[in-house]
This record gives C-alpha cells, structure tokens and sequence, in this order.
C-alpha cells in the first residue's frame, strides 16, 4: 500500500479535480512510479486511495498503452514506427535492437536492462526516427547514434 | 512571414514568463479584460477562426452554444493530446510558448464564463509536462492565474492532466470520458459537450493551436485577422512537415497556403534529389495525394474538393521509394491498434483491413483482395461512432483511389517490387 507521503500526493492530486474518480489517470502514473509496475497490490492502492472499485482501476488502466501490467527494464525505450518514422528506417532499427541487444517489441533483455515498447508516433516526425528512452527525446537516429544513446544508460 | 504562434521560440529561454512578458505578452490578455465577454466573442467571430485540430468548425459559433447554456461551471478543456501521426505541430507551442496558451486559455475562459480549464496533455510529451507546470506556476505567481487575475476579480484555474497514450483521446467526447478517469471510449452525440460535456456541465473542447490565436485576435482585432490567409477560414497556420523533404519541420504560414509551396518553397523540395511520389497532407487519417495533386490550397475548404482533408496540417513527403502498400499496412495497424472496440464497424473493420493488406504486402494477396478492401471501408464510411473509423476507410479508399496498380501487382506477381 502506499506510504504516506504518497497519500498526500494523491489527496493533491483529488482536489484539481469536482470528483474523486478524476484522479484515477494521474494516480495510476504514481502507483507506475512507486511500484515500478501496475501490479494487482499497485492497482489496489489506486482503487483504494480513490476510495473507486478496483474493477474500474483495471478497467482504465488496461485501456492505455502507458500504463505497464508487467514488469519492466530499468529504461523503457518507446521506438516509434509510424510512417513518417517507418519510411526513414525505424523498421531496420527495431531489427538492429533485436540483434544488438537481443531486445524484442515488449520484451526486456535479459540482464534487465532494457525494455523496448514499440509506439504510435511521439510527435518528433520532423526529426525521425525517433525515441524516447524513459522521458528523454532522441531523434535522427541511425544504428550507431542508438548504440551511443544506449550507453548513458546503464 | 512573421510568426506569432512560434514568436521568440529559438530563444533558449522562451518559456520563462519573464520573457514572454517583455516580448508583449500578457498584454492582450489586459486588453480583453478591459472588454465585456461579449465583444471578445464578437471579434472572434468577425475573425472567422476555425478549430485547428482537424475538424475546422467555426469556434465563436462552439462558444456560443456554451454560453447560451444556462449551467454553471463551465469548463474549458485544451486537447493537447497530438497524436495524429506526421502532427508535432503543437509541441513547439506547448514546449516553448507556453504563456500563449495559458494567455489564451485565460482569454477563452474569460470569454466562455469558464473558471476551470484542463490541459488534456498527450503522455508522450513528458517534457511538456514539466513546461506547462512550471508555466502555470509562474502565471499563478503573477496574477495571470486565480481568482483575481489581474487584479479585476476576474477567476480562472488551470491543471495539466496527463494522458496515457491513447489515440482516441483526441476526440473530443473520448477526451471527456479520460479526464474523468474512464477508459476513452467517445460519447454517443447529442448531447454535445458544449451542454452536457465534462462532469455533465457545458464544457469547451479547443485544440492547442485554437486557443493560442487568441492572443492574436485581440492584438490585432478579428477583423484585420480574418484577412489572413484564405478568406473563408482565415489566420496562420502550423503545418507540421516531415518524411523526404531537405528541411522537415513545423512551419507557420497563411491558411491556403498550397502544398506544392509548402513542400518546395518551405520545406526545401525533395531530399536527395529523388522525385516525389506520394503526399499524405494533414496527418495518416487523411487520404493520400498523388505527385498530381499537390497543387491545392491547404486550407478546411479547398482540401475536401482536392479529394483530400486538412486535418492537422501533418503533411508526410515520400519520394519514389516508399511502397503504397506499405505504408496502407503500417497505418491500418496503427487504426487496428487505436479503435477504442466500441462500435463494430470500426473494431472488425480496421481489423479486416488490416489483415488483408499484410496478406498482400507479404505478396500472400488473392484475387478478390482489393473488392475486399473496397467493401470493408465502403461499409465502415459513415457507420463509425466517431471519426477513427471512417479516417481508417478513406486511408484505404484513397490508397486504391491512386495506387490501385500497386496492389495489383503486389497481388499478380506475390511479392512487394519495391523492397
């Protein structure tokens, strides 16, 4: 369960908004950052801190692709591919991630270090393809800048 | 041109309120409080601005409706939820001019009778994220925010709430469902959110790029804005370009400004000297253009007429290299991916589709596939709850509209001749 300082956050969080159910999206992200993962204890805190049914915590928090139902690397890297990213070369780059580092779309490399989430356009087309690697922007990316990325993150 | 959306950007410290203020900012924020929210709404009307985010509807006429509405509160909900891919368009406003948009939310609201707004911010923009808080804090600060802003007892509130990468979401009604803490399935209309919207209250939905003119509008009156650019939707706009152009990125010109111009004059022409192939004008739910059609003016009306639509300005280049089929498939995964399940037509159409066009682009297609196509989205047209389905049929429609001897081959000869 949440300590008590994150309870505070949460009871923060309630009063931006007319309604106690409107906090559900930002307290799931809390929950993602406390328990790394929206695990069943994760998603009971939420239902429980919101004082809403658990089924409507999972209900919500299936619907987006953000929240996370395992759990993941140390850096979660969101790969786009749309088109304006496919047609430059993000396909080759999902295949390069796949024999560098043994990183396949939804898995994490075995040493735990690495997750690969494969997204629907992160809004940095002009400069594709693009990633974000936990919530830093990289773009222009070829082979080589992702193995220089990559390794600022241990 | 001179820009007004992305004033000041390449500044490194564009964002500070400071800044903003000694580049004239907050200023017509002042002026419209020295005016009645009445005559605010008429110079946004003799403006003629229309909603940026794609479905280009007139915004006084949307006001009106709220206001006319005899509930309190009313909210106003900024959709800064970009997620049309080939859109990054209101990324540069929100990570670098962010006071545009508190000073034309707080303008809007003011206008609206509106105390309360939200941010409805995409979960892929984390930056932003941070942006837009220490924004607000800074306008709180200041009296730009609050209950007495500005020292005239004027109210307005204002919180960014974060999405969690959900395409959907930029529908108005799906947008309303997600800030109160469901899943974002859109809303059977009417009623229309502008009487019954979020927390059952009349409430305002504008795009990022909407709310950001109206610093404009007071600055220079609707009357002298409404000579921007095209005469019957008027003002600048942010194209977003990218894909096989010299200089990609997010340009502020006239509305009607033609394609051709925006690739070749702006965006620098074709990278690499290859020929242009394809264009799909404003973002992957608008149907493609052929090398043809780019002579047309960029604007709400004259793109319907060019077969095409506006839609958010995303104009994607490809040169002579890039398989139609191809690109069919990545963006039918993409809809599949998308379509929140809540109406049949989109949930097992987007399905149909795209598991025919893998089937052809893996050069598995039989004959009868490209009828199968036609019939899918021929059915999807129109019978969609929302607009994610009937998108997803004209990207199909169009593709065969253009490029319909591609699928052919790809079907006769059972293989892609491009790669």
């Amino acid at each position: 369960m949440f300590n008590d300082t994150v309870v505070k956050e949460i009871d923060d969080i309630k009063s931006r908004y007319p309604d106690r159910k409107s906090a559900l999206l930002p307290s799931l992200y809390v929950a993602q950052r406390e328990f790394g993962w929206l695990s069943s204890e994760a998603m009971e805190s939420v239902a429980r801190a919101l004082n809403v049914p658990e089924s409507v915590v999972r209900g919500t928090a299936t619907f987006y692709a953000m929240f996370r139902h395992a759990p993941a690397g140390r850096h979660v890297i969101q790969l786009c591919t749309n088109v304006s990213c496919m047609i430059l070369g993000a396909e080759q780059l999902v295949d390069f991630l796949k024999s560098k580092y043994g990183l396949t779309p939804g898995g994490t490399t075995e040493d735990g270090r690495f997750s690969l989430v494969i997204m629907e356009c992160i809004g940095a087309c002009g400069t594709a393809p693009a990633m974000l690697v936990d919530t830093d922007f990289h773009d222009n990316l070829s082979e080589k800048r992702i193995e220089e990325i990559l390794e600022k993150y241990k | 041109m001179e820009t007004f959306l992305l004033k000041n950007i390449d500044s490194p410290t564009s964002a500070e309120i400071d800044e903003y203020v000694r580049a004239g900012g907050y200023r017509n924020l002042a002026k419209a409080l020295g005016m009645t929210p009445k005559e605010v709404l008429e110079e946004v009307k003799k403006s003629g601005l229309r909603g940026r985010g794609g479905a280009g509807f007139p915004t006084s006429m949307k006001w009106s409706f709220a206001i006319a509405d005899p509930k309190f509160p009313k909210y106003l909900l900024c959709n800064a939820d970009e997620g049309e891919p080939g859109t990054f368009k209101d990324r540069p406003i929100l990570e670098k001019n962010p006071h545009l948009l508190i000073e034309g939310m707080v303008i809007s609201g003011y206008t609206l009778g509106a105390e309360y707004g939200y941010i409805y911010l995409r979960g892929e923009y984390p930056g932003a994220r941070d942006i837009l808080d220490r924004a607000i804090a800074q306008a709180y600060e200041k009296d730009w925010l609050g209950d007495n802003i500005a020292g005239k007892g004027v109210t307005f509130h204002l919180a960014v709430h974060q999405g969690a990468g959900a395409y959907i979401c930029g529908e108005e009604t799906a947008l309303i469902e997600s800030i109160e803490g469901k899943k974002g399935q859109p809303r059977n209309k009417p009623p229309f959110p502008v009487n019954v919207g979020a927390w059952g209250m009349p409430t305002i939905v504008n795009n990022v790029e909407t709310l950001s003119n109206m610093p404009l509008i007071m600055e220079i009156g609707g009357e002298a804005y409404a000579r921007i650019g095209s005469a019957d939707c008027p003002g600048p706009k942010l194209f977003s370009v990218s894909g096989h152009v010299t200089r990609p990125g997010v340009y502020e010109l006239p509305m009607g400004t033609s394609l051709r111009d925006i690739i070749y004059t702006h965006a620098g022409g074709m990278k690499n000297g290859k020929k242009l192939k394809a264009v799909i004008p404003g973002g992957i739910s608008t149907p493609v253009l052929p090398e043809s059609g780019i002579d047309c003016a960029m604007d709400f009306v004259a793109m319907p007429k060019a077969g095409s639509m506006l839609g958010s300005g995303a104009v994607i280049v490809m040169d002579e290299s890039v398989c139609m089929v191809r690109v069919a498939h990545r963006a039918l995964k993409f809809f599949e991916h998308e379509s929140c399940g809540k109406c049949v037509p989109c949930r097992e159409g987007t399905d149909w589709l795209r598991k025919s066009l893998e089937r052809i682009e893996k050069g598995e297609g039989k004959e009868g596939d490209i009828e199968l196509l036609t019939d899918v989205s021929g059915i999807m047209s129109g019978r969609t709850f929302c607009p994610l389905g009937d998108g997803a049929a004209g990207v199909v429609l169009g593709m065969l509209k253009h490029f319909r001897h591609e699928f052919q081959e790809h079907i006769k000869e059972r293989k892609c001749t491009y790669s």
